[in-house]
């Protein structure tokens, strides 16, 4: 253990006796913010998110519009897998990439390609090389137009961010409310054993470095699609 | 006068008289305030939101001790090491010692104010490592080899012709005034250096105490691929970073992104608990932690000012000041400009040298009002003048101050000294805007007003005299 | 009500105008003005300049001023901000801090008193012309004023409120910062002043003489045919 270590706890320690900070000026600051219901608090003041799917639904594709996300509702998984050999015409794929998953699976089953596949580990370069990555999720969040993944649910951590396009399957069943709801399906998923990385990715990759004027795929993604089985 | 109060008057002087400049720097923001605006009214209650924010704030920097340890203890069980760094040496240090331990040879970063705070990569490139930044607007200003001019925003201050020609110098590249495909020329270039880096340093959001993670929020995905492919993981952090809850990032995610850039969410806000785990497909090998001190106590032993330490770097109160919008990034010549900075620096870089930026402020307040965190900054300006005062008072400012106390205390002495005031003013006309005039450097852009030529209190007393 | 009249310091010397506006306008509504002489300054130059000791010796002679005062009235948000919102910091822990937050809680700025004491929005005022409203920084974030000079203003006989784009931005003055860093403070009055410029109103309006004194010494050395006026000068004419 380094030195550093008690030399800042006591440092912190010394700060913080005989010296209590004055409170916030809140409106509510009495209230405590009890630890326990913290996460519900946030919900009275974080943008409003509807109680029914449908309109969760709706909300996420509102939003998505907006983050050009292409988002497309199918009926079922035969269809999302037409939808992706259209993508794939359309756009020229020569290889993609993908994990095993009860979903991803049978949207890729059949497809004409070669399909490197993450969960077993891959090389960086081979993985570089595809055109798309098709990976499934933990969760749709309708408040803020995004998807969950992590190690499990999305292959590993590069696979949904190196290829330039990112393919999400999910259901309706995925679609949660908000990000407190997101940590909560982990946290019961998963338990004390979260995933290493979890990320919430938020529309394609983008930049305003120049000019502060908005261009896609920075160094992600330059195309996110969300295709939801209702 | 200190070299640095000196150098701020000399920038600042030179960038507000650069009118075009001021412009461009107004309306690269003009989007920003949009956004914002939207955003903000899409929260049920923005104000509640900050005010939750602030507590949630306040609770974590007045536990620090608990929430470092319970984070430490989470983050450790998940394989990754901790060193707590009390001074910015002592990080750079340990840095460079894993780097050469492990033979790495080239680095990646993702944005870290954090790094440019304690200079590494000045420390790692003069230990021979190729070190190279990710985020396009820190790859911009590194090829220029300048600092980032603003804490969310570094190569702002741009205009497309100027990078292009960069691009074409550094990169050989063709020139374009495409914000596109000059950014496509910068991620051909990054991907190349994504896969060959051995040692990938990242800055940190939030820590996590409850799980032991650290939180970093981006729009490029360059932070992605920076914690992803290398075999080593570096990540500085702040001590007062560390947030109690999971469940808080609910708020702060959504917080930070509509206060620094106006969106509903960061493209990508990504957790780390660890390196790769037993059976997981990809990840480094190694996690470094730095835990940063670097004279965070010193603020923290600050009860006025300690709420500062609830920043959550988002730079809102850069994007509404009208002096950061005049002067630029470059005049404050610390690595935290604008309100935010002007607080910090004299407690991180000592008050004596520092204290000129508090004084350069109107307290207009537009910064508190954009804090998301609301952290209470131009009051704190008001706090840094007073500290500064009674530590080293600028002499002819305590005479003068004296003399006005003594006159203001005093009525009738008041009452005098505007006799001779009205007597003066017409002498000040005979030197107006000369250099004799002891009012020039008001009257070199604006009209002093007249005296009028009796008081209201001379008016009063002879109209009204007698009553009270 | 018996009201008494706090003058700052640079009104009473270079405004002494606005001050008798106010005084009109309170008595037009039938109250009782009163002028304690006593008052000399609030003390917020040496106060915003970090020499407390000092501001406290001006800010107890307005205290004493004020000391048998039922309620306190001032046309500048800013230096009622001084006595409103920092004289209880300034004597937090002195044997006088009760004194100062008493003198606190009954001293308002102008156009907040008769919009929320008084529940007054129209005093009958007429003038002729478009304007536009400047809101003072200290009057706008630390007193909450933003609704209630344009409450009084819509009720002004013949005159047509248009909004400037940057009516909340600073204008630049801030006491002492407009002498010390007088290009970024020129700089700041130039926004200011295009802002103004761009509505094409004929007169700009605040409820702080400090925030008009920098304003208008720019459009006066543009020569700009475009007036300033404080509110209690327009609510005070007929
Ligand atoms: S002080 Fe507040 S507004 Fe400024 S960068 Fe920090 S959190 Fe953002």
């Amino acid at each position: 253990m380094n030195p550093g270590r008690s030399i800042i706890l006591n440092r912190i320690r010394e700060a913080l006796r005989n010296n209590p900070a004055p409170r916030p000026h809140t409106s509510h600051s009495q209230a405590d913010a009890a630890a326990e219901t913290h996460g519900h608090a946030q919900r009275e003041w974080l943008p409003k998110v509807g109680a029914t799917l449908p309109e969760q639904i709706d909300l996420f594709a509102k939003i998505s519009e907006g983050l050009k996300t292409e988002f497309h509702r199918v009926p079922t998984i035969d269809a999302a897998h037409n939808l992706l050999k259209q993508l794939a015409a359309a756009e020229g794929w020569k290889k993609i990439a993908s994990h095993s998953h009860h979903d991803t699976d049978s949207l890729i089953q059949g497809i004409d390609l070669p399909v490197v596949r993450t969960e077993k580990g891959y090389g960086i370069d081979e993985l570089e090389s595809c055109d798309a990555g098709v990976t499934g999720c933990e969760v749709l969040v309708a408040q803020t137009g995004g998807v969950m993944v992590s190690v499990e649910s999305a292959g590993g951590r590069a696979l949904s961010v190196l290829p330039p396009h990112h393919v999400v399957i999910a259901r309706a069943s995925q679609m949660v409310p908000d990000l407190t709801a997101a940590f909560e399906h982990v946290k019961k998923r998963y338990g004390k054993n979260l995933p290493s990385f979890m990320s919430f990715i938020t529309g394609p990759s983008r930049t305003g470095d120049i000019e502060r004027i908005l261009v896609l795929g920075a160094h992600g993604p330059k195309r996110l699609t969300v295709l939801l089985i209702d | 006068m200190a070299t640095q109060a000196a150098d701020f008057q000399t920038l600042s002087r030179r960038y507000t008289a650069d009118k075009p400049f001021r412009a461009f720097i107004q309306k690269a923001l003009g989007g920003y305030y949009k956004k914002r605006d939207e955003n903000k009214a899409n929260f049920q209650d923005w104000q509640g939101a900050r005010d939750l924010a602030a507590e949630t704030k306040y609770e974590a920097v007045n536990h620090l001790d608990k929430y470092l340890l319970e984070f430490e203890q989470k983050i450790t069980a998940r394989g990754a090491k901790v060193f707590w760094a009390p001074n910015a040496e002592a990080a750079r240090e340990y840095i460079l010692k894993i780097a050469k331990e492990n033979g790495v040879r080239s680095i990646i970063k993702s944005k870290t104010m954090t790094s440019e705070e304690i200079h590494l990569n000045e420390a790692l490139e003069k230990e021979g490592f190729g070190v190279f930044e990710s985020d396009l607007g820190e790859y911009i200003v590194q090829l220029r080899k300048e600092a980032p001019f603003h804490l969310v925003f570094p190569a702002m201050h741009l205009t497309r012709r100027q990078i292009s020609d960069l691009f074409q110098k550094e990169l050989g590249s063709k020139a374009t005034d495409e914000p596109e495909e000059l950014t496509m020329i910068a991620r051909d270039v990054m991907r190349r250096k994504y896969c060959e880096a051995d040692m990938g340093i990242s800055g940190t959001n939030f820590a996590v105490a409850e799980t032991g993670m650290i939180s970093i929020t981006e729009n490029e995905g360059n932070a992605r691929l920076t914690t992803s492919l290398p075999r080593i993981h570096v990540a500085l952090l702040g001590i007062e970073k560390v947030l109690p809850r999971l469940e808080d990032l609910s708020l702060f995610l959504p917080m930070l992104a509509t206060a620094g850039a106006g969106q509903t969410m960061t493209c990508y806000n990504t957790m780390y608990s660890g390196p790769r785990q037993p059976g997981e497909p990809d990840g480094p090998e190694q996690m470094h932690i730095v835990l940063l001190d670097n004279r965070r106590t010193e603020l923290l032993a600050d009860a006025e000012q300690r709420d500062a330490l609830g920043c959550i770097r988002c730079g809102a109160c850069l994007n509404v000041c009208p002096i950061f919008k005049n002067v630029g990034g470059y005049s404050y010549g610390t690595t935290y400009g604008g309100p935010i900075g002007s607080v910090i620096t004299p407690h991180l870089r000592g008050l004596k040298d520092w204290k000129h930026l508090s004084a350069a402020s109107s307290l207009c307040g537009a910064c508190t009002e954009a804090c998301p965190v609301k952290i209470d900054l131009h009051h704190h300006l008001l706090q840094n003048r007073r500290n500064g005062a009674k530590a080293s008072p600028a002499v002819g400012e305590k005479v003068a101050f004296g003399g006005f106390s003594l006159m203001m205390g005093h009525p009738a002495l008041y009452r005098l000294a505007v006799v001779f005031g009205r007597i003066f003013q017409p002498l000040q006309g005979l030197v107006n805007g000369t250099i004799l005039d002891p009012l020039r450097a008001w009257t070199g852009s604006r009209n002093f007003p007249k005296l009028a030529p009796k008081s209201f209190h001379e008016q009063w007393k002879k109209e009204r005299g007698g009553r009270k | 009500m018996r009201i008494s009249l706090f003058v700052p310091c640079f009104v009473d010397q270079l405004y002494p105008n606005v001050a008798w506006s106010v005084v009109r306008v309170l008595e037009g509504l039938g109250h009782e003005v009163l002028f304690p002489e006593g008052q000399s300054c609030c003390g917020q130059p040496p106060f915003n300049s970090g020499y407390w000791d000092e501001a406290r010796s001006a800010a107890r002679v307005t205290m004493k001023a004020f000391r048998d005062a039922e309620v306190v009235v001032g046309p500048s948000g800013s230096c009622v901000t001084m006595i409103k919102v920092f004289y209880p910091d300034l004597f937090k822990g002195e044997p006088d801090e009760l004194e100062a937050r008493e003198l606190a809680a009954k001293t308002h700025e102008f156009s907040s008193f008769l919009v929320n004491v008084l529940g007054i929005t129209d005093v009958g005022a007429k003038f002729d012309g478009k304007v536009t409203f400047h809101d003072g920084c200290h009057g706008l974030r630390e007193l909450g004023i933003k609704s209630e000079p344009r409450a009084l203003l819509a009720n002004v006989k013949g005159l047509e409120l248009v909004e400037m784009s940057e009516a909340e931005t600073c204008c630049g003055f801030g006491g002492t910062f407009a002498v010390k860093y007088a290009p970024i403070s020129t700089a700041m009055d130039e926004v200011k002043c295009a802002s103004i410029l761009q509505t094409g109103a004929g007169t700009v309006v605040s409820n702080d003489s400090s925030c008009l004194m920098q304003i208008r010494g720019m459009l006066e050395k543009e020569k700009s045919a475009v007036k300033s006026l404080h509110l209690a000068e327009i609510l005070a004419s007929r």
